[in-house]
């Protein structure tokens, strides 16, 4: 089987997306059926950017598949910090593990990885580029909320230009018919250019706006994001943007009976924590799904079935 | 001003005036054994003023970086005193190792060893999008 890496959202096709959604269900579904599924696989997790929460998912998802998992947690605790180059570190470790799950502040580190390892790499986060595997639990997350991925109104609001996560969630969701995005940002955090070049090439409807109770009522899904300290090089302009929006309980009265709240987490304070008890609120439900369609993925991408067979 | 004419070689003709430097030193001509002419604001019929470049070997020219430069560059390939081939150079479609990303936060800005890959995303604007990275350049 050719080598597969998960770089940007892109490189799986919406049938492999489906696939994967499908996969991650009989997950939950049967946890035990694909207890052993890895045994004697191996994952590195090589987080050059510290993030406890994905790492732990993927860790997580590689343990419940009956596999183990070596690597580090941030830079300062690799070769990184004498020097050595992304391309050296993925050559030395592609001969340890079988597959890799990687972080890193650099846009396109995954990229350069992925052209040089000899195992399948997962991109983890690259800076404020992609991150498609919080993308894939996105996905897994409104298809079992909503029960489709299509005919919906998507809110994403808060830092919508350093947001891998809204980039990627959107490149994703033009694949589905009749998705709106109505993005919700301060004039300095709006979506990149080349991210609205893409929803207009694929002619999904869109609109930009700076306030939230505008349209609160038309949401099938709002998705929340933190303004994120990291992306700035200024202080003083990550202090005056970051509670441009905080969401509570009187602009959720606003919302539909059935819009749902997403968050790919942390959070600060862009969602009070009176909304955690709303049964709207389901970004709790959404990190555990992240571990689900983690799983699916570092099967798929070892190409493994849940007997640990090679798939065809 | 007298040039001797090139016998065998290649002429860079109708290259914006002021930009024959930029090419000479893409094209890396310094590092050739062979004659090579600078013609600065020479004249043109057709722009006023016009740089040439006259090469005094048939060498492999990389066109995509001429094409990058100026697309109004033609190329004129010489044996024997005779002109045998005209070129013309489009806006290339990839570029490699000829611009580089400004994004401080692209990998490329701190990774030893690796191309610096570009495509051509808008034709019209001359625009081109780093490979790694995403962010897009203007080909002034």
């Amino acid at each position: 089987m050719e080598k597969r890496n998960l770089i940007k959202i892109s490189d799986l096709s919406a049938a492999e997306i489906d696939d994967m959604i499908a996969l991650a269900n009989d997950i939950i579904a049967n946890p035990d059926d694909y207890a052993e599924a890895c045994k004697r696989k191996k994952l590195a997790t090589l987080f050059f950017e510290p993030s406890t929460r994905t790492r732990l998912s993927f860790e997580a998802a590689m343990l419940d598949l009956g596999g183990n998992v070596l690597g580090f947690s941030e830079a300062s605790s690799s070769s990184v910090s004498k020097g050595e180059s992304v391309a050296d570190t993925i050559r030395v470790v592609g001969n340890y593990a079988d597959i890799i799950a990687m972080r890193h502040p650099k846009e396109g580190a995954p990229a350069v990885a992925a052209a040089k390892s000899i195992v399948p790499i997962i991109n983890a986060g690259d800076g404020g580029h992609f991150h498609p595997t919080q993308t894939l639990t996105d996905l897994l997350t409104i298809s079992r909320e909503k029960g489709r991925l299509s005919d919906l109104t998507v809110g994403l609001c808060g830092d919508l230009q350093f947001g891998r996560t809204v980039h990627s969630l959107i490149e994703a969701m033009l694949r589905y018919d009749n998705i709106k995005f109505v993005l919700i940002s301060p004039e300095e955090l709006k979506v990149p250019d080349y991210i609205i070049e893409k929803i207009k090439d694929a002619g999904a409807k869109y609109k930009e706006v700076t306030k939230m109770e505008d349209v609160m009522s038309e949401l099938d899904i709002l998705y929340m994001t933190r303004v994120q300290k990291e992306r700035f090089f200024n202080e003083e302009d990550y202090v005056r943007l970051k509670d441009t929006y905080i969401l509570d309980p009187e602009k959720m009265a606003m919302a539909k009976d059935d819009m749902i709240v997403m968050h790919p987490l942390p959070r600060v304070n862009e969602i009070s924590v009176e909304v955690d008890s709303d049964p709207r609120a389901c970004y709790f439900e959404q990190t555990l799904n992240g571990k689900f369609i983690r799983m699916a993925l570092i099967l798929t991408l070892l190409g493994l079935d849940k007997n640990g067979k090679k798939t065809a | 001003m007298n040039i001797d004419g090139v016998t065998t070689g290649i002429v860079l003709d109708h290259i914006q005036a002021g930009k024959s430097m930029q090419i000479y030193k893409l094209l890396e001509l310094d590092k050739l054994s062979c004659s090579v002419a600078v013609v600065q604001n020479a004249r043109s019929t057709k722009y006023g003023k016009k740089d040439i470049i006259k090469i005094d070997a048939l060498i492999d020219l990389d066109l995509d970086v001429l094409g990058y430069v100026d697309s109004n560059i033609t190329v004129d390939i010489i044996k024997d005193g005779k002109l045998i081939e005209k070129k013309h150079v489009a806006l290339p479609e990839k570029l490699t190792n000829v611009i580089k990303c400004k994004n401080p936060r692209c990998i490329t800005s701190t990774e030893q060893g690796i191309d610096q890959k570009f495509v051509l995303v808008d034709k019209e604007n001359k625009v081109y999008r780093c490979c790694y990275c995403d962010v897009e350049r203007k080909v002034q």
